[in-house]
């Protein structure tokens, strides 16, 4: 069955240097940077990467930091309240707009 | 979760030769490949440090990742006898470290006598604890007391310091029995500082995934298990599970394998290649013969037959130390990342 997303291009994602190498290495030298240890931890970084790739619903990144996040010695639980964190901010970025609409609404009314 | 082991369950993988035939059934790279593209096959040893005997496959758990396929109903006993052979082989072996494991080694009722000779002999001793079996009997309550008279260092698997994920690995109620047990050794002086007693922890991924960087994990387990529990340990190790016996039949199981090899032959690490501890071991079988680790024994890999003294009856060190180190598909968990042996990371 012929599906958008296909597990299998997780594996070839280094392949997108096929048709752009320079920008590609720029993007996986930047990408490898990113989530060496620094002044956050790569545990962190990977409960964070975890957290977005739920907010921004990618599920290629949702498999690789699931795994990542278990093999830096994240639990059910601590993975869980990472995926709480960005269900809570993308939640509260709906609603806070609730006050843009109560202000509209206030305007229209009498 | 089952608590027989894959031998009484009849199962396919429970031999050795299956599974090696499995194992070799596929289109990864050969791990003998790999060595040589950085010259280093045939793998051959360097100086023999350690003597792993594995005193029986018996053991009162049935841990789901298990590479001996140990459990109760497992009756394989190393007898008096051959630990005579082992303590012989030993003096003229040159290693400075007996690793005594199983099973549960306790459960062997020669035990006690072993160790107590093999203490005479002035060498360092390990013995690999479940923890569990310290407070499975009355008759084991005072092991920490026995091990404490014979300087012994225990090293113990606790796969996390959260009940839900060690029991599922190890079995219902494993974790509180553990803690009961760890808090019993740090209460003779085990893992406290100044006591010169010894008590290291293991860590085994609990699925499909490779270990986390050790010192992060040692530093987190630490922390934890001193703030929940107050309980205190020296070092943490942190260990591959490799494809052989119940861990290989979990991988085919969940349909993980294809991809668990993968990533182990994506992480393949030279210099972890150069540190495998096949090098400076000999791992002795219940029944006396040689093999090259732990995992070659389960495997029924003895050494290379151009030693000719494959059983401790013929042992001569000097023929074992010029061997050719026997390797095959499983030994990609030993060089992944930053490499795994009985003492954690060797890169």
């Amino acid at each position: 069955m012929k599906t958008y997303y296909n597990p299998d291009d997780l594996k070839k994602f280094g392949s997108i240097s096929e048709f752009e190498p320079n920008l590609a290495k720029k993007f996986f030298d930047y990408y490898g940077d990113v989530f060496k240890e620094g002044a956050l931890t790569a545990r962190e970084k990977s409960l964070i990467a975890l957290a977005v790739a739920h907010a921004v619903q990618c599920p290629y990144c949702i498999d690789a930091y699931t795994q990542d996040t278990m093999e830096k010695g994240c639990d059910e639980k601590q993975i869980m309240e990472a995926v709480h964190v960005a269900s809570a901010i993308k939640g509260g970025a709906v609603l806070v707009h609730g006050v843009q609409m109560m202000n509209k609404y206030k305007e229209l009314s009498m | 979760m089952t608590t027989k082991s894959l031998i009484a369950q009849n199962h396919k993988l429970s031999s050795a030769k299956s599974q090696v035939n499995f194992l070799q059934d596929s289109n990864i790279t050969k791990f003998s490949d790999k060595l040589c593209d950085q010259n280093l096959y045939p793998l051959t040893p360097q100086a023999l440090e350690i003597f792993q005997i594995n005193v029986g496959k018996m053991c009162n758990q049935v841990c789901k990742h298990c590479h001996v396929d140990a459990g109760p109903d497992r009756k394989e006993i190393m007898t008096r006898d051959t630990m005579l052979l082992c303590l012989e082989a030993i003096k003229k072996s040159g290693a400075t470290t007996v690793d005594l494991t199983g099973g549960a080694p306790e459960m062997n009722p020669e035990f006690r006598w072993f160790v107590e000779e093999l203490s005479t002999l002035g060498k360092k001793i390990i013995v690999r604890c479940n923890l569990t079996i310290i407070v499975a009997n009355k008759k084991y309550n005072d092991l920490p007391e026995f091990f404490k008279k014979h300087k012994v260092e225990v090293v113990s698997s606790l796969p996390y310091f959260t009940a839900s994920k060690t029991d599922s690995q190890r079995g219902d109620g494993v974790f509180e029995k553990s803690i009961k047990a760890l808090k019993m050794l740090n209460e003779v002086g085990y893992g406290i500082e100044g006591s010169g007693l010894i008590l290291n922890l293991v860590y085994n991924p609990s699925g499909a995934f490779l270990p986390p960087d050790q010192n992060a994990l040692q530093k987190e387990f630490k922390d934890k298990l001193e703030t929940l529990y107050s309980i205190k340990f020296n070092a943490l190790f942190a260990i591959t599970n490799l494809p052989v016996s119940r861990f290989l039949e979990y991988l085919v199981r969940s349909e993980n394998y294809e991809t668990y090899m993968e990533k182990l032959v994506n992480a393949y690490n030279p210099t972890a290649a150069e540190n495998v501890m096949c090098r400076n071991t000999l791992s002795i079988s219940w029944d006396g013969f040689i093999y090259d680790c732990d995992f070659n024994q389960m495997l029924e890999m003895k050494i290379g037959v151009e030693t000719n003294n494959q059983h401790l009856s013929d042992f001569n060190a000097e023929r074992i130390n010029k061997r050719n180190i026997i390797v095959n598909q499983h030994c990609y968990g030993c060089t992944a990342g930053a490499g795994s042996s009985c003492s954690g990371n060797v890169a």
